[in-house]
């Protein structure tokens, strides 16, 4: 009886939806769950951003765009079914927020032919291309931020001989920097501690008592969701110092510091992307999209760092979308041909102003082999008295000299065990 | 009238006690097992067997060996989760050491290893029951889990710590990677669902299943009798491990492809379970099908009505479906502890009446 059920629901549903005539992101979203705060705002952004290209300009290339909203939970068999079902829609580019759903749909998303976005997450050698041919992870992967993080410590003064601690969430996620930072205490001497901390990661006090212990001069945190706060609080708790405190991008917004309170002054995270509101596009969101009531969510994350990195995705998307109308000449462009505007991407400071984000994020271009960007890292401050961000470094260049290696190293062994033919 | 008996005579013992004893009941799986069989997977497309059918073919086996450890033994797990990344585990081991061999039988070897494993764990069970049992279990699933994160031997050394299903062939058709077509993969696992409650159900009315109930009704009269319950107990562990090894074998390879273990067969995952035995009917094979149809199909027909018909927020309908999962195994528990199997034999009782009730 079940099934019939399903499967009268399903052919329902199909009957329901509308012709292919608009663009369709998929959104992968979860705004529940221990994961649910860093992934509301993140929808909210990805989500807005195209309701004020659909007021504003009608569309990308005058086809107007349709964001399907899907709720994982951040749980990768949900993210699954998702997938199977906004496929079919015509759905142009999957960001899915989540390394264990990458990992999933990278093999899927190569057999049909649909390319998938996954914006400084999910599996970092996908970046070389001529394996992972439908998987994007430009403009910085994981690689990119552990180097860029020693990269900011080298800059603050010599690191040979300290002791650097990484904290981690305990899943595939967390253990991607590993390698690399392996790699880099080895080429500059430093010592490397690692302190793993379980999903969903509110019990972190031993973790602690071990840093408390052993004083490492540095921490760098690999951390999401809850697991950022209580770590925030629970350095707090033993007064390490906040300004020797480094999260990864997804360690470094609002909701991370905001419990902690004053408390979680002065420490800085990751980034790969402008943090505030002070960019002309936010006016624009305020006049088509939240003033006429569009808003997706409650419309009270505008601004804040992760609507940013939503909006910051939706923006790569539909940049990468007019690229492919332009490349095929047509405008209701197919997955296919969204693929190759993606890897003919080209993001210049002209074409970021132009869209109201000037120094935004870092231009760079994408190519057949290099799908993972440049790799531009910059550094934010947390202000607990004013409750901002701020970016205190520019956007600087990443050691390639060890993360290429590795990229060519995993990404081969990926190539073997699945017989791929690397292309380009 | 639809079940008559009328003319349904049995002349020798076998036929007194089988299976399905009545002719209509008897015919009517006949027809189902044919059209799973021979008419689904002309039907299947990757929405239906990626959300609706390899979970339900899986979880229904899973849920086979918790209801025989639990609806039949009488001996609470909340292990399930941990045994099945067990069984993911040593497929993946198996698949990678031995490519050559046929994924069928990596299949079920992951199924033994895990009998084997859920048989160390079920030694707590001679000196323990009931809630401690269950405490031990749940350490078992904690332990389990931690192991596979912490030592990367489990996970040929991979950066990540994922583990990745390659591609394998039954009859040169590819039944896991990405390039698999879902009429395989869907016949792959419907073989040892069938196969799974076949052996399942011949247990349970044999002597090993008479001994397994007597534990569960009572033990010390059990033991009276001359039931040896350390042979019982270990039994069904191993039994009941060996199934649920072969959903979390079958879970990672075929249906996800790739596994995080702290994710994927975290705690949520044995309450899962769990729940699906009590919904569908503790100490039934029927129930165990029951309880995973309804927790595999309820989100899905939830999301569709919810988000697609109605249009209403995601985040709201998967509230909703917490609250109406909450309720249902609430309401469950207090009006029909048996679950969906009880509420199907007491329709089956007023059909075979109907329409002369008196």
């Amino acid at each position: 009886m079940n099934y019939k059920l399903g499967t009268y629901a399903v052919a329902a549903m199909m009957a329901a939806s509308p012709v292919m005539a608009d663009l369709v992101f998929p959104s992968l979203s979860y705004r529940t769950g221990p994961y649910a705060a860093g992934g509301i705002p993140f929808a909210d952004g990805y989500a807005d951003y195209f309701t004020l290209l659909n007021e504003r300009d009608g569309g990308i290339g005058g086809v107007e765009t349709r964001v399907l909203e899907c709720e994982t939970g951040y749980n990768t068999e949900k993210g699954v079914e998702c997938y199977e079902a906004t496929k079919g829609e015509g759905s142009l580019v999957y960001q899915p927020l989540s390394t264990g759903i990458t990992y999933q749909l990278i093999p899927k998303t190569t057999a049909d032919g649909i390319p998938m976005h996954t914006m400084g997450y999910g599996r970092t050698s996908a970046a070389n291309g001529s394996v992972f041919s439908h998987t994007f992870n430009y403009p910085a992967n994981y690689w990119n931020g552990a180097s860029g993080a020693i990269n900011y410590l080298m800059s603050q003064g010599d690191i040979a001989g300290k002791k650097i601690a990484l904290v981690y969430h305990n899943s595939a996620y967390g253990k991607e920097p590993i390698r690399t930072l392996e790699e880099l205490s080895e080429k500059h001497g430093f010592e490397l501690m690692l302190v793993a901390v379980d999903h969903p990661g509110q019990e972190q006090k031993s973790q602690w008592l071990q840093i408390r212990r052993e004083r490492p001069d540095n921490v760098i945190m690999y951390g999401w969701g809850v697991m950022n706060q209580v770590a925030i609080q629970e350095a707090a708790n033993i007064r390490y110092p906040m300004e020797n405190f480094i999260g990864i991008w997804w360690s470094g917004s609002e909701n991370d510091v905001l419990p902690a309170g004053d408390a979680a002054n002065g420490y800085k995270a990751l980034t790969f992307h402008g943090v505030g509101s002070d960019f002309p596009v936010f006016d624009d969101i305020q006049e088509h999209v939240v003033d006429k009531g569009l808003a997706a969510g409650a419309g009270d994350q505008i601004g804040t760092v992760l609507y940013n990195r939503g909006l910051y995705a939706a923006m790569l998307a539909a940049e990468a979308a007019k690229t492919a109308q332009e490349i095929h000449g047509e405008a209701e462009i197919t997955p296919a041909m969204m693929r190759d505007g993606m890897e003919a991407l080209e993001i210049t400071e002209a074409k970021m102003t132009e869209l109201g984000l000037p120094g935004f994020g870092p231009s760079f271009s994408v190519s057949c082999e290099n799908h993972g960007g440049p790799g531009l890292i910059g550094m934010t401050q947390w202000d607990a008295s004013a409750g901002t961000w701020s970016l205190i470094s520019d956007f600087s260049e990443t050691d390639m000299e060890v993360i290429q290696p590795l990229i060519d190293e995993d990404s081969a062994s990926y190539a073997s065990e699945n017989n791929i033919e690397a292309g380009c | 009238m639809f079940y008559r008996e009328a003319g349904d005579f049995s002349t020798t013992y076998p036929q007194d006690s089988q299976t399905f004893p009545i002719k209509f009941d008897r015919y009517r799986y006949y027809v189902v097992l044919a059209v799973a069989v021979l008419v689904m997977p002309f039907v299947m497309t990757d929405y239906l067997v990626n959300s609706i059918f390899l979970p339900f073919l899986i979880y229904a086996i899973a849920a086979i060996g918790l209801n025989i450890l639990t609806g039949y033994c009488g001996q609470v797990s909340l292990g399930t989760g941990g045994f099945m990344a067990v069984g993911a585990y040593a497929c993946y081991k198996l698949m990678t050491a031995f490519p050559d061999v046929n994924i069928f039988f990596h299949v079920i070897l992951a199924g033994g290893i895990t009998a084997m494993v859920g048989t160390l764990f079920g030694l707590p069970s001679l000196r323990i029951k009931g809630f401690y049992l269950a405490v031990a279990t749940l350490a078992a699933q904690f332990f389990l889990v931690w192991l596979f994160n912490k030592v990367s031997w489990f996970y040929n050394y991979s950066a990540s710590g994922q583990i990745n299903a390659p591609e394998r062939t039954v009859f040169g058709i590819e039944v896991t990677g990405p390039n698999t077509e879902a009429w395989a993969t869907y016949l792959f696992c419907l073989v040892f669902t069938v196969g799974a409650a076949i052996l399942a159900r011949n247990l349970t009315r044999g002597s090993v299943g008479r001994e397994w109930m007597a534990i569960r009704d009572m033990d010390i009269a059990a033991e009276i009798i001359g039931v040896n319950p350390l042979r019982a107990k270990l039994t069904a562990f191993a039994v009941s491990s060996f199934f649920v090894g072969i959903s979390g074998a079958l879970f990672f390879a075929v249906y996800l492809g790739a596994v995080e273990v702290g994710e994927v067969f975290g705690i949520t995952k044995s309450f899962l379970v769990l729940f699906m035995i009590i919904i569908g009917g503790l100490g039934s094979i029927f129930g165990s099908f029951a309880g995973a149809a309804f927790l595999v199909v309820l989100p899905v027909v939830l999301k569709i009505v919810g988000v697609d018909l109605l249009g209403w927020p995601t985040d709201i309908v998967a509230h909703f479906q917490l609250v109406i999962v909450g309720g249902l195994i609430i309401l469950f528990l207090i009006l029909e502890p048996h679950g969906l199997a009880q509420l199907w034999r007491v329709a089956k009782e007023k059909l075979r009446l109907w329409p002369f009730p008196h």
